[in-house]
């Protein structure tokens, strides 16, 4: 009836149900709080239902920060554990609990911080930047984070049932394969990251069409924001990889559940295979990942430099450049599997090449910055920390890129330095510039410019100190996914000074998470009063108010420039079309949820073999498809009149301010 | 076709051919997009077939292509499918000039053909498994059960949207939105046609050499 799913499934150790149990009782809280503030309501109409990308965007926020709490544990675990598990000292965490933790932290942060940060920003702002009113695809961009929603809930829900994998974070074979991971962890790994990657296929259409197809008029490719070309291309890379992955993982879930031999040791299966097919599409998920994050830093740049981009063209190419070379680099990830020299030739050579285009874009930045008038706040502090870490990290890669090197250092803290460098001082704190530059936009207020520097300045400093330290370990032969150590090593003292850096950006996250409540609480005082344009910005989304109405433009702007607002200001832009028009929106529609829940009961009795669950759920995704398949295409309309009296009514209210 | 002629084809006398219509815009939104979830299919495809080519000779010990493909089965599946193509073809056509009895029509003999070639798949299948070709005997059947058995389930799946459209059909007719379901429905109909093109090809005529 209940699959292999016991009581036993329930038990864990006592970290472990500390963290259950904080999970369970901060839900608990969460609905109680909701009950009390009677916003059940508000929330369904407002929130859980709508299609609108703005309140997406914001939605997807919100499951990263909790993910990002549960995966930033997750490292602390790990960086307690090795700070104190030397010589005879056993440390906290059991062999079998430290394998999940650093599966469980690696999935967290590359699918639901990652990405779903990624995704949140895009849906707030690459409409407003293409002029749109809406995405292409205005459903399947609620369905698309309902299932992101479904598969974050069951990394949550893995923490409490069962145990999570213990194959790393990309689930290597013969180790997961039936033979040797029996239990749950291997599935749950599997669904989790079947669910989100559906999510994210459909996001990537979604997006691509958005931005080919709904570009205002006069905004030819050429004339696109840099951060709109870089979801473009990260959209391809999305259309191109995640059909591999999604197909890998099939094969994976059949070896394990119809005995199959893809990538068994046995029956003639190849596990390179595996290793060949998973890194096809993990690489260019790491551009997946950091193309935005290059997007992000081309906007803030030359709004706080007062400069135009400087070669925007290259920009471009550079990018495309980088799309294009990330399908041919894969094999980089294994060089020691043991391919011709020619073969390692070339894919070192490939590597090496893609430094070129980031190159590029790093002189770009620099060059924007050249007589311009820099303002230090704090989007461009993260800016100067990425310029350091990514370059450094950038130059490792390099290094990683030449075989013979990679030989003496794969699998060694010295690689983990070096994506760390990469996925944080890269993409983690872009992300947190673009957030900070574009956060008084989608909610009208600015964040505490204070505690954002105190926050910067502890995530810089904890971050050099918990992986430079890393380069250093790695040359002295610590390997990634060490449980334990011997004192003869002489590691110790450098792993403490790692695990003191980790606490330095706990620090930081905290003064972050502070902060953010805090200016929230405060947002009278840190309320913009400039109608939507602190910065004195280039692009389109800072030509409307903030947040921006529901239709985002009352009139669809007609551009003729790169920088848009900017030719306005100088009063060079095409004259503005004056008339309103008659605007539809998508109505509200809950299918997107049900489906996504559908997917999580479906997910989660896979993973357990309760089939009859598993049937339920398959039918509750079937029928909801086909009722949305089946609806009229139905549309509230905002009509002509109305949306004169709205934007009437905004320009008094700023009048009156 | 643009989106105002898609409209005006539809013959719908009450579509509304300003702008802005968000139906007008959808249609060529949705066939792009379309165009795009094909190109995923396409590579989950691609990644079916490679396998299926690393894998061909990993039989450990056990049967080999040439012994069990029979070319005829595979011949008929193969024009079965493309006879249900041209039907469907022929239900967009009947869908262009408005004629519902016709679209119905086509479309119950796409599906009779779609059923029948499921069925011959399935006969073959069953017949491998009692034969103790199941598999779980080699990396080779588990690539072509795999392969074969996900085109399989792309076809039973059309099968069941088909399902879905002959009863839109029935009650609304052709209206904008049914028609581009309609369309859509064809695109996915023709591109399982593609790959099973390319299934004959290299799995069964290159099997059996």
């Amino acid at each position: 009836m209940l699959g292999r799913l016991t009581l036993e499934d329930f038990k864990h150790d006592f970290v472990q149900n500390g963290a259950v149990a904080s999970m369970v009782l901060g839900g608990v809280g969460l609905i109680a709080l909701i009950f009390y503030l009677k916003r059940w309501k508000w929330l369904w109409n407002e929130w859980l239902t709508t299609t609108d990308p703005k309140r997406i965007g914001i939605m997807y926020i919100v499951v990263v920060l909790i993910m990002f709490m549960k995966g930033f544990g997750d490292a602390m675990m790990l960086r307690a554990q090795q700070a104190m598990a030397v010589g005879d000292s056993q440390g906290f965490l059991t062999a079998g609990h430290f394998q999940e933790v650093f599966s469980a932290h690696g999935t967290t942060m590359i699918f639901f911080v990652g990405m779903g940060f990624i995704f949140g920003l895009v849906n707030l702002i690459v409409p407003l930047q293409i002029g749109a009113r809406d995405v292409a695809f205005p459903f399947l961009n609620a369905l698309a984070f309902w299932l992101f929603t479904a598969a974050s809930m069951l990394v949550l829900i893995s923490l409490a049932i069962g145990k999570f994998s213990t194959a790393g974070w990309l689930a290597y074979p013969p180790l997961s394969e039936l033979e040797y991971s029996p239990g749950e962890g291997v599935d749950y790994w599997i669904w989790i990251l079947q669910i989100a990657g559906v999510g994210t296929t459909i996001s990537g259409i979604n997006f691509l069409v958005t931005i080919l197809k709904m570009r205002c008029p006069g905004m030819t490719l050429m004339k696109t924001p840099i951060f709109v070309w870089s979801i473009l291309c990260a959209m391809i890379l999305v259309i191109f990889a995640f059909p591999v992955l999604t197909a890998t993982l099939f094969m994976l879930s059949l070896d394990r559940y119809l005995d199959m031999h893809f990538f068994t040791s046995g029956g003639g299966g190849n596990p390179m295979l595996y290793v060949n097919l998973i890194w096809i599409w993990g690489h260019p998920e790491v551009y997946v990942l950091i193309l935005p994050g290059f997007g992000i830093l081309s906007e803030i740049v030359p709004t706080f430099s007062e400069k135009r981009l400087f070669g925007y063209v290259s920009m471009v190419w550079a990018l495309l450049l980088i799309t294009f070379y990330s399908f041919v680099v894969w094999l980089h990830h294994f060089f020691t599997m043991g391919a011709s020299p020619g073969v390692n030739t070339f894919f070192a050579i490939m590597t090496m090449v893609i430094a070129i285009p980031t190159g590029v874009k790093i002189f770009n930045w620099l060059f924007t910055k050249f007589r311009g008038r820099v303002h230090f706040t704090s989007p461009m502090l993260w800016f100067f920390a990425f310029l350091l870490n990514f370059t450094v990290g950038g130059m490792t890669g390099v290094l990683l890129s030449v075989p013979p090197v990679d030989f003496q250092v794969h699998n060694s803290l010295f690689l983990i330095a070096h994506f760390h460098g990469m996925a944080i001082g890269g993409l983690l704190f872009s992300l947190f510039a673009g957030f900070t530059y574009w956060f008084p936009k989608f909610t009208g207020f600015f964040l505490d410019e204070k505690l954002n520097r105190y926050a910067f300045w502890c995530w810089l400093g904890g971050f050099l100190l918990a992986f430079m330290p890393l380069y250093m370990l790695g040359f002295m032969g610590a390997t990634r996914r060490l449980d334990r150590y011997g004192v003869e090593t002489n590691w110790h003292p450098l792993f403490v000074l790692v695990a003191i850096g980790a606490v330095i950006i706990l620090i930081g996250a905290s003064i972050q998470l502070f902060g953010l409540f805090w200016s929230i609480k405060n947002r009278k005082k840190n309320w913009d009063h400039t109608g939507g344009d602190p910065w004195n910005g280039r692009t389109l989304e800072w030509s409307i108010p903030s947040p921006p109405p529901i239709y985002n433009f009352a009139i669809i702007p007609t551009v003729s420039d790169v920088d848009p607002l900017w030719a306005i200001k100088r009063g060079e832009a095409p004259p503005a079309r004056k008339d309103y028009e008659d605007i539809y929106i998508p109505k509200n529609t809950p299918i997107g949820m049900y489906i996504g829940l559908f997917s999580l009961i479906f997910g989660f009795a896979m993973t357990w073999h309760i089939y009859w669950l598993a049937i339920i759920g398959l039918i509750g995704i079937l029928v909801n498809t086909i009722i949305q398949l089946s609806g009229n295409d139905e549309h509230d309309l905002i009509t002509a009149a109305q949306v004169q009296e709205m934007e009437e009514a905004r320009i008094r209210g700023n009048a009156a301010l | 076709m643009n989106d105002s002629m898609m409209v005006h084809h539809t013959r719908d006398k009450t579509a509304n051919t300003s702008t802005p219509d968000p139906y007008q815009d959808a249609f060529s939104k949705t066939v792009f997009g379309f165009w795009l979830y094909i190109l995923t299919d396409c590579l989950i495809f691609t990644t079916l077939f490679t396998t299926y080519a690393v894998m061909h000779n990993e039989t450990f010990g056990g049967v080999h292509s040439r012994d069990i493909f029979q070319l005829s089965t595979a011949f008929t599946e193969t024009m079965i499918l493309l006879f249900s193509s041209v039907t469907c073809g022929l239900s967009v056509i009947a869908a262009v000039n408005n004629e519902r009895k016709k679209i119905l029509g086509w479309l119950i003999v796409t599906f009779l053909l779609g059923i029948s070639f499921i069925a011959i798949e399935f006969r073959e299948f069953s017949d491998l498994v009692h034969e103790g070709h199941k598999w779980d005997q080699s990396a080779f059947l588990s690539s072509f059960f795999t392969l074969v058995g996900t085109h399989g389930l792309h076809v039973s799946v059309g099968l069941f949207w088909l399902i879905v459209m002959f009863v839109q059909i029935f009650i609304k007719g052709i209206t904008i939105p049914t028609f581009r379901r309609l369309v859509i429905f064809s695109l996915f109909w023709h591109f399982l046609d593609l790959i099973w093109i390319f299934i004959f090809t290299f799995v069964y005529l290159m099997g059996v050499l």
